[in-house]
C-alpha cells in the first residue's frame, strides 16, 4: 500500500497513536498560546501606552524577538530546566510542561509585538476621545483591548501558527519521548528519518488541517464581530 | 441636562501654547461667559482648535492660565467636546453613549432611559443598535454630540463639527446645537464658516495668529466689525 493511502487510512480509522500525538500537540501549543497571551497582550498594551527611556529600543528588540530561532530557545530553556540549571529542582525537563515553557517563550514576543502595534494604532485614534471623557488608565487599557479584540485574534493566530509548526525547541526540552512528549512536528521529523512515511504524512495532513480550521474559525469570528461592532 | 452657570466664565489669562519656535496661541486673553453660543472664527491655523483643547484641559498652556469661575482646576464632569472628526468606538451607537455614561459615573440603572433620550435628541432613535462606525459622517457627528451630552456638561465645545458635512447634515447638527443651547448649556464652537457663525452665534471671537483680534456680540460684529482683520475675514478676503 502506498504511504499516502496508509496515512489516509490512519486518519479515517482514528489510529490511536496518531490521535494521541495530535491531542498532546494541541494541548501543548494551545497552553503556550494562552500563557503567551496572558503575558504578551498586557506587555504590548504597556509598551503601547507608556513612554519610558529606551522604549524605541525595546520595541525594536520585541520585533526582533518574533524571529527567535526555536533551537536557541530550546537550548536556553534546556539550560534553565536541566538538573544543574536554576529551575532544575522543578523536574520539568523532558515533560510536556517544559515544551509549554519553550513554546511560550517563542510565542510571547509575537503576541506582544503584534498587540503593541494594534493597541498603539487604536490609541492614536481614541486618545482624544478617551482623554476628553476622563477615562482612567485601567479603563483605557480594557477599552483598547476590547475594541481591538478582532485584530488581537490575528496576533493569537500568528502565535498559534508559530507554536504548532515549530520543532526545534520542543524536541530539545521534550525529548520526543514516545507516548509522553511526542508531538506532531517531532513525530514527523522522527518518522521521516526512520522511513515510516504513512504516520509522518498522516500527521502532516492533520497538522495542516488543524491550522486551516483554526484560521477559518478565527476569520469567521472576526468577520461576524466586525459586522456587529463595526 | 441642566446648566451649571456657576462654572462660567471661562477666563484665558495671557495663554501661550508653543510648538517649538511657533506660538499657536500667543498670549491670548479672553473671557467666555454664559449665554448664547460663542462662535470662534478665523482662518486655518489661527488657533481655534488649540483654544478649545486648552479650555478642555487636553493641552496644557506653555504660559498663562485658564480658570473656570475663577478656579484653575476644572472638575471633569463640567465640560465636553466634539471633535471635527470624532472617533467612534467599535460598538453600537447606543453602546457608545453607554460608554460615556459609564465614564461619567452615571448609575447603570439610568443608562437605558438616558440613552433613549439622547438618541432622540440627535434624531438617531432608530439607529441605536447599528455599529457606530457604519453610520454616515453626519450621523456619526450627531452621535458624537449625544455622547458628549451624556456627561451632562455645562459647557460644550464643538470643533468645526460641520466641516465635512453636506447641507442637510449641517442643518441637523445646527438644529441640535440650538436645542442644546436652549437648554442652558453654554456652546463654544469653532468654525471657519461665516454663514454658520451668523446662524448660531450669540457672540463672536475672531482669532488670528493665536490672538483674539475681535470679541463682540454677533449682531454688532456682522454689522460693523471693529478691526481690519475682522473686516478682511468678513469680506471673504484672504487673511494672511
Amino acid at each position: 500500500m502506498p504511504p499516502e493511502t496508509s496515512a489516509l487510512q490512519m486518519i479515517l480509522t482514528a489510529d490511536p497513536t496518531l490521535w494521541a500525538i495530535v491531542r498532546l500537540s494541541l494541548i501543548v501549543s494551545l497552553s503556550a498560546v494562552v500563557l503567551a497571551a496572558l503575558i504578551g497582550i498586557p506587555l504590548g498594551a504597556f509598551v503601547a501606552l507608556t513612554r519610558f527611556r529606551g522604549r524605541e529600543g525595546f520595541i525594536v528588540l520585541l520585533n526582533a524577538l518574533m524571529g527567535l530561532p526555536p533551537v536557541v530557545v530550546g537550548l536556553a530553556v534546556y539550560l534553565l530546566l536541566s538538573r544543574a540549571g536554576p529551575l532544575g529542582p522543578l523536574g520539568l525537563l523532558f515533560t510536556p510542561a517544559a515544551m509549554v515553557v519553550a513554546q511560550t517563550v517563542l510565542v510571547t514576543p509575537i503576541i506582544a509585538a503584534l498587540s503593541r502595534q494594534t493597541i498603539e494604532d487604536l490609541w492614536t485614534e481614541y486618545r482624544d476621545e478617551l482623554t476628553a471623557m476622563d477615562v482612567g488608565p485601567f479603563a483605557r487599557v480594557a477599552t483598547l483591548i476590547w475594541d481591538g479584540r478582532f485584530s488581537l485574534v490575528v496576533a493569537l493566530l500568528a502565535g498559534f501558527g508559530r507554536a504548532a509548526a515549530e520543532v526545534g525547541a520542543i524536541i530539545i526540552v521534550g525529548g520526543n519521548i514516545d507516548g509522553f512528549t511526542r508531538t506532531m512536528t517531532t513525530a514527523i521529523a522522527l518518522e521521516t528519518s526512520k522511513g515510516d512515511l504513512p504516520l509522518a504524512i498522516g500527521l502532516g495532513v492533520v497538522l495542516i488541517g488543524i491550522v486551516i480550521i483554526i484560521n477559518a474559525l478565527a476569520w469567521m469570528l472576526r468577520r461576524a464581530g466586525e459586522r456587529m461592532a463595526g | 441636562m441642566r446648566a451649571q452657570p456657576a462654572d462660567l466664565p471661562i477666563q484665558f489669562e495671557s495663554v501661550t501654547v508653543s510648538a517649538g519656535a511657533v506660538n499657536i496661541l500667543d498670549g491670548l486673553s479672553l473671557v467666555i461667559g454664559a449665554g448664547a453660543p460663542t462662535m470662534v472664527i478665523g482662518p486655518n491655523g489661527a488657533g481655534k482648535t488649540t483654544l478649545l483643547r486648552v479650555a478642555m484641559g487636553l493641552i496644557a498652556p506653555s504660559r498663562g492660565v485658564v480658570t473656570w469661575d475663577g478656579v484653575a482646576a476644572v472638575p471633569p464632569a463640567r465640560r465636553a467636546i466634539v471633535f471635527q472628526r470624532p472617533a467612534m468606538l467599535r460598538r453600537s451607537a447606543a453602546d457608545n453613549i453607554r460608554y460615556a455614561l459609564n465614564a461619567a459615573g452615571i448609575p447603570r440603572g439610568r443608562h437605558d432611559a438616558r440613552i433613549g433620550e439622547l438618541l432622540a435628541l440627535v434624531g438617531l432613535d432608530a439607529f441605536g443598535t447599528r455599529p457606530a462606525r457604519r453610520l454616515s459622517g453626519g450621523e456619526q457627528q450627531r452621535l458624537a454630540l449625544a455622547r458628549a451630552l451624556a456627561r451632562d456638561p455645562s459647557v460644550l465645545f464643538l470643533d468645526e463639527p460641520t466641516a465635512s458635512l453636506d447641507p442637510a447634515a449641517t442643518k441637523a447638527v445646527e438644529d441640535i446645537v440650538r436645542a442644546v443651547a436652549a437648554r442652558g448649556i453654554k456652546v463654544v464652537m469653532a468654525t471657519h464658516d461665516l454663514g454658520e457663525a451668523r446662524r448660531l452665534a450669540g457672540d463672536v471671537v475672531v482669532l488670528h495668529r493665536g490672538r483674539v483680534v475681535e470679541n463682540s456680540p454677533a449682531d454688532e460684529f456682522f454689522r460693523s466689525p471693529r478691526t481690519a482683520e475682522a473686516r478682511t475675514f468678513l469680506a471673504g478676503d484672504l487673511l494672511l
